[in-house]
């Protein structure tokens, strides 16, 4: 009664919000200063000389760097190669964050360390480790994919394994089951239910799981070292293709090529951003 | 006074209420999803992975010990634990800094710098091994000749080495712990300032024990990151022999030489490390947000 | 005065949470801050504790110009609505937390520690964590852990806000106790008239950043300054241009008085003992009535009957700031 009284008589007010002024004392005012000293010294700074020696000899020059063919076929490969496995990541990802969180079973806790182990495992070894199953001569599956272009597939499908998985599994967890419940109770069915409730609550994170598997891809190096064979038009990925432009001594094409690669990334995170926000937007 | 809260004082502490466990219904799709889920993680993760150690332990403990006899494996492994502690070192005292700093104020430009700290995490290895060398490389790099001038070499030398392994792992630390700090908010820090703590006492008394989980997730997550560099480390590290070759470029260069028990004894190595980190983890995970 | 208030304005970004607040609050006295969410009563105690900075105006707490003291110089005691107690800290350190920051010996400390979790019941869980007490309980250790430090005044936001109803109304009388056994200034933020009504020595109604009235608890009941004010602290009807309550009001079957309001009974609900009306009058005002079940049945109301209101003789009245529907 006495809240309707109130609102009422006075109008609802906008709710509280704070200017985007600094709030740093004098103290975090210098953190900061240090801070970013580092992180330019460290990030910043170098990856600007990355963009500065790619356009350093001109446009053309830049131009006919990431043009060149054996350039071209090693982007492409990357980024279709990326795109594909990051497909795969978009249907696997939720599939097993759902079994991770929703079902209950004996060694369940081993899967969720599994999921990690791609992240932690040096990308060297998880090269090595894919090569002794699938790519040997006395492979125990008595497959041999190294040095073809499943081998890329694989190596970026292994790497980028936690991405997806990550994103997905905690929005999982917060989504409130009665929510589902009250979806069935109105007489949709466990599929309706899933598109129609489940899946928009998820998109935002499988977008952004999705964004990092990609840029994970795209960047990947280590893992296929000793997989891919690194050959020319055929396994060769951009960053092999920037490393022999690099052991070559022709700097200007590597830092083209890694101009390339670094607006990729930068498309990434502006996409995470814009997804982030969002998401807080929602609520 | 106490009669009105004689009962409660009696009462057993009621336990923070957690949340709901999920209900399980389960149907057939439950056991094809979570057969799905199972095999396909069996076959990339999982038997991959065991091969590892299957092939190391062939003859024995033989390939470790022959590993331990070698000199330069066992510099290269001295390397890799060397870089790893102060890139470890680095990004805990940059990480929480960074993360107080974004988290506890405003300030112009904070949203571009907050999308920039994850840049690391999806740049390519190569490219952070080249844009290390366009910028400090001893000859040509935009301030190497400077600061080789003051006798600090970086590029094909140890300080490199630890830019680039600090490069990759920048983020992780950040990660973690900006999201404790977010939920643990700013109230207990108030009540600590009410109460006469200063801005020193605050943060030792307060703020670090709130955050200390985060900061031992990110340091495990950072370790096991460093140690298994490779791309960025080998760009400019030179990959000299006995000097600047750590333990990831090893298993290259035993793979290719055809000493592929050597490669495999040091991936066990590494492998060991990085499951080890990720169990850790896992095992001390469940009791701080339970 | 133990805590002097001029001339406090407060803007975050463009919304007004202070404008041109004076206040004194006097020594050794209970006072709430009683108003709407949203209406900067919060504000103003963050302030005064120095959590929050005015943009302009100042504060004086027990003659000491505080206005540019930081928190930690102010010696004041906060509560939070939700508790703000060290998670990783057993009970008694958190009740030790300030007197430790004041370098007390361990001895002192100790029997200052153990004296106050006697006050506030919670000897036997001087080794809990938090975590392992309910919300009235952590709350009481919060009360401690303030207390402890012998503050000049006592601070409390919503201190009851995050509690269920029973154990709110428990730890209400409970504070009003303390108090009376304590004796330090105390101010409390609340938007619960009953709550303000029921504890409190004085009470400062605030909303949308202004100060309405000032004034002990049968002061703003008996006398309010304005319909506001009025409305904010019991149930408010209207009647031929005035405000109201709606159990003083007369009920008539005939047009006994002069100037009774002629209408007809719309609802009628009953509610325990007493009877809720909805009357209808010519003039096309809604008026809510109440009485008891014993007069109403005395009366003979049903809906639909035809009565006459009268305002009771010596009831609170206030001019009604709705234009009148009879205008």
């Amino acid at each position: 009664m006495t809240s309707i009284e109130i609102s009422r008589v006075r109008p609802a007010r906008t709710p509280r919000r704070s200017g985007p002024r600094s709030t740093l004392t004098r103290s975090s005012g210098i953190g900061l200063g240090i801070a970013m000293i580092w992180f330019s010294a460290l990030v910043l700074i170098p990856l600007a000389c990355v963009v500065v020696t790619a356009i350093d000899g001109g446009w053309e020059a830049f131009w006919s760097a990431i043009t060149n063919g054996q350039t071209i076929a090693a982007i492409k490969l990357t980024v279709f190669t990326a795109l594909g496995v990051t497909a795969v990541n978009v249907v696997m990802g939720p599939l097993i964050a759902w079994v991770l969180v929703r079902d209950r079973f004996w060694g369940k806790s081993v899967l969720e360390v599994l999921i990690d182990i791609p992240f932690a495992l040096p990308t060297i070894v998880a090269g090595l480790v894919l090569l002794s199953l699938y790519g040997n001569a006395d492979s125990p599956l008595g497959v041999d994919i190294a040095n073809s272009r499943p081998a890329v597939f694989l190596a970026f499908l292994f790497v980028t394994l936690p991405f997806v998985v990550r994103m997905v599994q905690p929005v999982l967890e917060e989504l409130d089951q009665d929510v589902e419940e009250a979806a069935a109770s109105l007489g949709a069915s466990r599929f309706t239910t899933f598109r129609r409730v489940v899946l928009p609550s998820l998109a935002p994170a499988i977008a952004a799981g999705a964004a990092l598997s990609f840029a994970r891809g795209v960047s990947e190096y280590g893992s296929l070292v000793l997989l891919s064979g690194n050959l020319p038009f055929q396994t060769e990925v951009t960053s092999v293709r920037i490393l022999s432009s690099i052991e070559n001594d022709n700097v200007a094409a590597a830092a083209a090529v890694a101009t390339v690669l670094l607006m990729i990334s930068l498309a990434v995170i502006v996409l995470l951003d814009v997804i982030q926000r969002r998401v807080a937007a929602r609520g | 006074m106490a009669d009105t809260l004689v009962h409660d004082v009696a009462a057993p502490p009621p336990v923070e209420a957690s949340r709901r466990p999920p209900r399980v219904r389960r149907t057939p799709t439950t056991y094809v999803l979570r057969l799905v889920a199972t095999a396909y993680l069996f076959f990339l993760v999982a038997w991959p992975v065991s091969l590892v150690a299957t092939n190391t332990f062939e003859d024995g403990l033989g390939s470790i010990r022959a590993l331990l006899e070698d000199p330069d494996i066992v510099v290269a492994l001295q390397l890799s634990v060397y870089v790893a502690f102060f890139s470890v070192v680095i990004n805990t005292l940059f990480g929480v800094g960074m993360s107080l700093l974004l988290v506890r104020y405003e300030f112009p430009g904070k949203r571009l710098l907050n999308a920039l700290l994850d840049l690391p995490l999806s740049v390519s290895p190569i490219v952070v091994g080249l844009a290390l060398v366009l910028a400090y490389g001893g000859r040509n790099g935009w301030l190497g000749p400077t600061l080789a001038g003051w006798g600090l070499d970086i590029i094909f030398s140890t300080p490199g080495i630890i830019m680039a392994t600090t490069f990759v792992a920048l983020p992780l630390m950040i990660r973690e712990i900006v999201p404790v700090l977010e939920e643990v908010g700013i109230e207990q820090e108030q009540a600590a300032q009410s109460l006469g703590a200063s801005g020193l006492q605050c943060f030792r008394r307060i703020t670090l024990p709130s955050i200390k989980w985060g900061i031992v997730y990110g340091v495990v997550l950072t370790l096991a990151r460093s140690l298994g560099e490779f791309g960025a480390v080998k760009v400019v590290s030179g990959n000299v022999l006995g000097q600047t070759r750590t333990a990831t470029l090893v298993v290259e260069e035993k793979y290719l030489n055809f000493d592929q028990q050597a490669a495999y004894a040091t991936a066990f190595l590494l492998a060991m490390v990085s499951v080890a980190c990720i169990v850790i983890v896992a095992i001390i995970r469940p009791k701080n947000h339970g | 005065m133990s805590i002097e208030v001029s001339g406090l304005n407060k803007k975050f970004g463009d919304f007004v949470a202070l404008d041109d607040v004076n206040v004194s609050i006097p020594t050794g006295r209970l006072t709430a801050l009683l108003g709407p969410s949203g209406g900067g009563k919060s504000t103003l105690l963050r302030i005064i504790a120095g959590l929050e900075k005015a943009d302009t105006g100042s504060v004086t707490i027990e003659g000491v110009e505080a206005t540019h003291l930081p928190a930690q110089k102010r010696n004041v005691g906060f509560v939070f609505q939700h508790y703000a107690v060290f998670k990783h800290m057993t009970v008694a350190k958190n009740v030790a937390f300030g007197l430790e920051i004041r370098k007390k010996s361990k001895a002192e400390v100790a029997a200052r520690v153990d004296e106050l979790l006697a006050l506030v019941h919670l000897s036997q869980f001087a080794h809990r964590l938090p975590s392992q007490l309910s919300g009235g309980q952590r709350q009481r250790m919060a009360l401690a852990r303030a207390l402890a430090v012998e503050p000049s005044v006592l601070l409390l936001d919503e201190p009851f806000g995050a509690l269920d109803a029973k154990v709110r109304k428990e730890l209400r009388e409970w504070l009003r106790r303390l108090h009376d056994e304590v004796h330090v200034t105390t101010i409390f933020v609340t938007h619960d008239q009953e709550e303000a009504l029921e504890v409190a020595d004085e009470i400062v109604v605030i909303n949308e950043g202004r100060v309405e009235q000032v004034g002990t608890p049968d002061q703003l009941y008996d006398d309010p300054a304005n319909d506001f004010v009025m409305s904010f602290l019991g149930e408010v009807t209207h009647l031929a241009g005035t405000a109201v309550r709606p159990h003083d009001i007369d009920v008539a079957t005939s047009p006994l008085f002069a100037g009774a309001v002629e209408g007809t009974v719309a609802r009628m609900v009953r509610v325990g003992f007493e009877v809720r009306l909805v009357v209808l009058t010519v003039a096309g005002e809604e008026v809510s009535v109440v009485l008891t079940r014993t007069h109403a049945r005395s009366l003979g109301i049903e809906e639909g009957a035809t009565v006459w209101l009268t305002v009771t003789a010596g009831a609170t009245v206030v001019p009604s700031m709705r234009p009148s529907l009879a205008g």
